[in-house]
């Protein structure tokens, strides 16, 4: 991503903002709320439109049609059909994407959500849609999973559970780039890119960042990343 | 164009109905309950119920289909789930198709059971055939779709999705010609409703009413009416964007 600027309104969200994402980690991309986390990931998904500069993804610039299957993506909002079954939701998105029934069963199970299978989504709690949202994203094998806040307001154990599902993910070969605002959750990912003010205040390990801010809680990192700004 | 995306977005569409029976019941209630009210209101002039009452059992579909799709639409463009699908591999003619076939199944039954009524318990008679009646009010529903998909994208909110209605749905319906002739109708009236597609579903409706001619002008109306669900499609089309702000 190369000098990448969007800007809503008269009000600029990104600017200038260059980075790359390395393939087959968990990247956490970290920010308070505001600073531009979701319009980033909109970005690499396509479904953004930008101001300037370029995004690749994959190898192909962001958009591309041919990028339609390999990325999966979670907006923040439950993007399903409340009306509908979790399992009639998923079947729908399977068929669009080709992927096949015992798919549609995995991504239930990986996301905890068996014993729901056949609930009406609009009844089902919000950690519980988000669970749906994110099973929608996983169907079809995607190269590159990109998920706005996937872990807001879940269970802890359900969130570590997602989170060592995310990292099995990625030893599999998945590159995926989960946005929060947590700190405690920017350890289970292999690299950090911390935003701020739609700018990129740090990026790295985070071992690395801990390094050069010489703080321990990754809280303390961020605050002296501000402060030495 | 991908036969799969449309049929299952068809299905999909479907299935949401269904879990909606109070609104099926209110697509295919109203209808019938208005036809009887109309047969009750002119029982002392039955002519006026029999010149109105074949060409308004194929207008319903318009107005229940408009509101239907314009709602369904713009709750897609809320939830997010039309940006999902956008970032997916389904072209954006295989949504509306599904739409629509989705739609048409909800328009053939809606006819069908108020057809029913009219010809069997409340004694209307076209002079045409009455599968033209049906056909037509099928061809209205997608025209109703059309716009409907087509004004959501300018709704911020299901109010004024609702809104919508009378706005364009009414000033169509008064120019037809179904309550006051068109060329009883001022000048600029006359002008102002050519260029309304409700007029050309109106007029082959009215033809199939009084049994023919079915020459260039049927043909003309059938065409134009036709022409103007394509339109609306594809202008509908345009509002569904990959990319937005």
């Amino acid at each position: 991503m190369r000098d990448l600027r969007v800007v809503r309104g008269r009000a600029v969200v990104l600017e200038r903002l260059s980075l790359t994402v390395a393939r087959g980690v968990v990247t956490g991309l970290l920010g308070p709320s505001g600073s531009g986390k979701s319009t980033l990931m909109r970005s690499i998904v396509g479904v953004q439109r930008v101001a300037g500069g370029t995004v690749d993804v994959l190898g192909e610039p962001a958009g591309a049609p041919s990028l339609r299957r390999r990325i999966g993506y979670v907006t923040q909002a439950p993007s399903i059909y409340a009306d509908l079954t979790v399992r009639e939701n998923l079947r729908y998105f399977a068929r669009l994407l080709n992927a096949s029934l015992e798919q549609v069963d995995e991504a239930i199970e990986t996301v905890g959500l068996g014993r729901h299978a056949g609930h009406v989504v609009g009844r089902l709690s919000g950690g519980e849609q988000a669970r749906a949202s994110l099973a929608t994203a996983l169907l079809g094998s995607p190269e590159l999973l990109v998920l706005d806040e996937p872990t807001v307001g879940l269970d802890p154990l359900l969130r570590r559970d997602l989170w060592d599902t995310f990292q099995r993910l990625a030893a599999a070969g998945k590159s995926l780039l989960v946005s929060s605002h947590v700190m405690d959750e920017a350890e289970r990912c292999d690299r950090l890119l911390l935003l701020r003010g739609g700018r990129l205040l740090a990026w790295g390990t985070p071992a690395e960042l801990r390094e050069r801010t010489h703080a321990q809680a990754l809280d303390d990192v961020f605050l002296r990343l501000i402060e030495a700004q | 164009m991908s036969a799969r995306a449309t049929w299952a977005t068809a299905v999909r569409v479907l299935a949401q109905l269904r879990r909606d029976p109070r609104t099926i019941l209110l697509i295919v209630g109203v209808p019938c309950l208005l036809e009887t009210l109309l047969k009750e209101i002119y029982s002392g002039r039955p002519a006026v119920f029999q010149h109105v009452g074949g060409p308004l059992l194929g207008l319903f579909p318009f107005v229940s289909m408009f509101v239907v799709t314009s709602v369904t639409m713009l709750r897609e463009r809320v939830s997010g789930t039309l940006e999902r699908l956008m970032s997916m591999p389904i072209g954006k003619l295989d949504l509306l198709t599904g739409y629509a076939s989705a739609f048409a199944v909800m328009a053939v039954a809606q006819a069908t059971l108020v057809s029913l009524l009219a010809f069997g318990l409340l004694d209307l008679h076209v002079a045409g055939p009455r599968w033209g009646v049906v056909t037509l009010a099928v061809g209205n529903a997608l025209l109703g779709m059309g716009l409907g998909l087509l004004v959501s994208a300018f709704a911020r909110s299901e109010f004024q999705a609702v809104q919508f209605m009378p706005a364009v749905v009414l000033p169509q319906f008064l120019l037809s010609g179904i309550l006051v002739a068109r060329h009883d109708m001022a000048r600029w009236l006359q002008i102002v409703s050519d260029v309304l597609p409700l007029t050309y579903a109106y007029d082959a409706l009215a033809g199939i009413v009084r049994g023919g001619p079915y020459g260039g002008r049927f043909v003309l109306d059938v065409g134009i009416t036709a022409g103007a669900v394509l339109v609306a499609l594809a202008l509908a089309a345009v509002t569904l964007r990959r990319r937005t702000g």
